[in-house]
């Protein structure tokens, strides 16, 4: 090279080889765990359901609070009417399961859309609360509908008809694809013009802002999307369980869970949600017989982790190790005079 | 009649939800945070005096000569030792600890007292009423929680607007640094100030102990009835969470006679009405810290 090219030679890059490696790792973990029901036993898959769909729950709250910074105590709301729009999709409508899915989705969507409406006039700590009582007012319609068995509840016959291990299956490949797909989906909106928006969003709000980032209308496009992703996985969570209860299925004990998880893990880095649901699923296996101690301990490392380890458990170890699962972040890859191929250079932290 | 007596006991239950609410709406005006322990806060405070008044066998409305002094310090080592922490961390950790903490307390009372339903009797007040005609009768005891209500929420406005230390607490909640420059310790105002409102939900909890039963698991409810009223009446401002309280429990108390099942939904949906229609509350007067 003997003068200053004009154009340097430089591409955006934003795949790693961390990343490249979850993928391909991702894509086999994902096979191998499709083909559980031809061999393993039903209790694990029991347990997965309950642990994959406890993952999507945490994933789609860190995208509303870690990187839309909306603290919502309310997404029960949208686990309730999950539940409640599967029963009557696949019991009264008479859909396949897979479809009724599609159905949950339609309409959890209309519904974020129009809480959306009195949520998103609060703020803050406001919002927080303001989303539990539309919870609130989900949870006492439904207790006072006797259509949908009013506040004993109701079974979803369908699938209690169904064999049982033709049942188990069915709802095990729904839970893992809902549980993976929730990361791959997290990523993937992350990677979007939405996503930088987002992560614009989360290092700084007033900086967004003044670079001319949609705020309002990004944070509410991430609670769409929050919101259909918990209908979702309250569908496939009843599914499992097949009995329905107002209080129990629009019960704050979900959302607990979700800001566990998410918090333990790291907030605002798709790979926290993961982490965290590995953690608190161990010690609620290990711990469960303490009862109400147990959920004292969950408070207490809760606000430990805030304002000690505000990046929980992958921001401790990213701290030490550098590594990034999910090439969601840009870099610049540039040429410079005498090089070879491209180097990469970080840019911004991701 | 029925409506007329509806009217009148939901104004008085409104008392009560405006003494709920008077410490969210004073930790919110002073320091922008909102308290989500709050509810249970208060129902620590009605199970301590249950604890006294069991313990000693006196009426529970001589423990709040405990309660009260026992939670203002609670409210000033929590505001120093973790709250502060939490604030100066932006706006996610105030929210996440004080969840973390209202986990806490729930499932530790429940440890303590279990599930039962508790309440504190007061002796003979409780049932005496002012009878108005034949149809209308007005309890002493709801009518002394109004009159508590709206004199604490006198007392809040005239340390706020009259003392120095409530200039402090003005001049910290409009520009935290710029007071901090001409030599108030923010730190110290904040505890202060989380002090006076765990004050004020001492005296809540007491009173709500004796009003009706009360249960480890309470707590957001009374969180939720809390931030209603302060949400109707207009933020930051303390005659607007009086109002706010006033507005919720008339609206329960119709809705009440309309069905009993209703009773909790009438709330919420004028809850939600007000804000789909005045977002910034009835009365948005600011009284501690002009509305931004």
């Amino acid at each position: 090279m003997t003068g200053v090219s004009a154009t340097p030679a430089f591409r955006v890059e934003r795949a790693t080889p961390a990343s490249r490696a979850t993928a391909i790792g991702g894509v086999l973990l994902f096979v191998a765990m499709a083909s559980l029901p031809a061999w393993g036993p039903a209790g694990t898959m029991k347990l997965l359901v309950e642990f994959l769909t406890l993952l999507a729950l945490a994933q789609m709250w860190n995208l509303l609070a870690g990187y839309g910074g909306l603290v919502s105590i309310g997404q029960q709301a949208f686990v309730g009417l999950g539940a409640y729009a599967v029963l009557i999709s696949v019991d009264r409508l008479v859909l396949h399961p897979v479809l009724a899915l599609a159905v949950v989705a339609v309409a959890a969507l209309l519904v974020a859309s129009l809480t959306s409406i009195f949520a998103f006039r609060l703020s803050g700590g406001y919002f927080a609360i303001g989303t539990w009582v539309i919870a609130e007012v989900f949870r006492i319609f439904v207790a006072n509908t006797r259509e949908l068995g009013a506040g004993t509840g109701v079974t979803i016959q369908t699938l209690v008809a169904m064999p049982a291990p033709e049942r188990q299956a069915l709802v095990y490949w729904l839970a893992l694809a809902l549980g993976f797909g929730s990361v791959a989906a997290a990523a993937l909106i992350m990677r979007s013009r939405l996503g930088l928006a987002l992560r614009a969003l989360r290092d700084s709000e007033p900086a967004a802002l003044s670079l001319g980032v949609n705020v309002f209308r990004a944070k509410r496009a991430i609670y769409l999307v929050a919101s259909v992703g918990a209908a979702l996985a309250g569908a496939v969570i009843y599914l499992q369980l097949l009995r329905i209860q107002p209080n129990a299925a629009f019960g704050v004990d979900w959302t607990v869970k979700m800001i566990f998880i998410a918090l333990i893990g790291g907030l605002g880095r798709i790979e926290g949600p993961i982490i965290g649901a590995v953690v608190f699923f161990v010690l609620q296996q290990a711990l469960a017989d303490y009862g109400s101690l147990y959920l004292v301990l969950i408070g207490a490392v809760a606000v430990g982790i805030t304002l000690l380890a505000p990046r929980g458990l992958w921001g401790l170890f990213t701290a030490r190790f550098p590594v990034a699962l999910f090439g969601v972040q840009r870099r610049l890859a540039v040429a410079g005079p005498g090089e070879g191929p491209p180097r990469a250079r970080g840019v911004v932290s991701e | 009649m029925e409506w007329v007596n509806a009217l009148v006991q939901g104004i008085l239950l409104g008392g009560l939800y405006a003494l709920l609410a008077t410490g969210l709406s004073l930790v919110f005006g002073v320091m922008r945070v909102v308290n989500l322990a709050q509810g249970d806060l208060t129902i620590l405070a009605a199970f301590m005096a249950l604890a006294i008044a069991d313990a000693s066998g006196a009426n529970p409305l001589l423990s709040l000569l405990v309660v009260v002094p026992v939670l203002m310090l609670l409210g000033y080592v929590l505001q120093r030792g973790i709250l502060n922490r939490a604030i100066a961390g932006g706006v996610l950790p105030p929210i996440l600890v004080t969840f973390g903490i209202a986990v806490i307390l729930q499932n530790a009372l429940l440890e303590i007292f279990s599930a039962d339903s508790q309440g504190l009797d007061a002796g003979p007040i409780e049932g005496q009423s002012l009878r108005l005609t034949d149809q209308l009768a007005v309890g002493w005891f709801p009518l002394a929680t109004l009159l508590v209500a709206v004199l604490i929420l006198v007392g809040l406005q005239l340390f706020i607007g009259r003392t120095q230390l409530g200039r402090a607490f003005r001049a910290t909640s409009d520009d935290a640094d710029a007071a901090r420059l001409v030599g108030i310790n923010d730190r110290h105002v904040y505890a202060l100030a989380m002090a006076l409102a765990l004050g004020t939900i001492a005296v809540a909890g007491v009173f709500l102990g004796i009003r009706t039963t009360f249960g480890p698991l309470d707590g957001p409810v009374r969180l939720i009835f809390a931030f209603e009223a302060v949400v109707i009446g207009g933020l930051g401002s303390l005659w607007g969470t009086l109002a706010g309280g006033v507005i919720l429990g008339v609206a329960q108390a119709l809705g009440n006679q309309v069905n009993p099942a209703y009773q909790l939904l009438a709330g919420h949906l004028v809850f939600l009405a007000i804000l789909a229609f005045r977002p910034r509350g009835l009365f948005p007067s600011a009284s501690i810290r002009q509305q931004a």
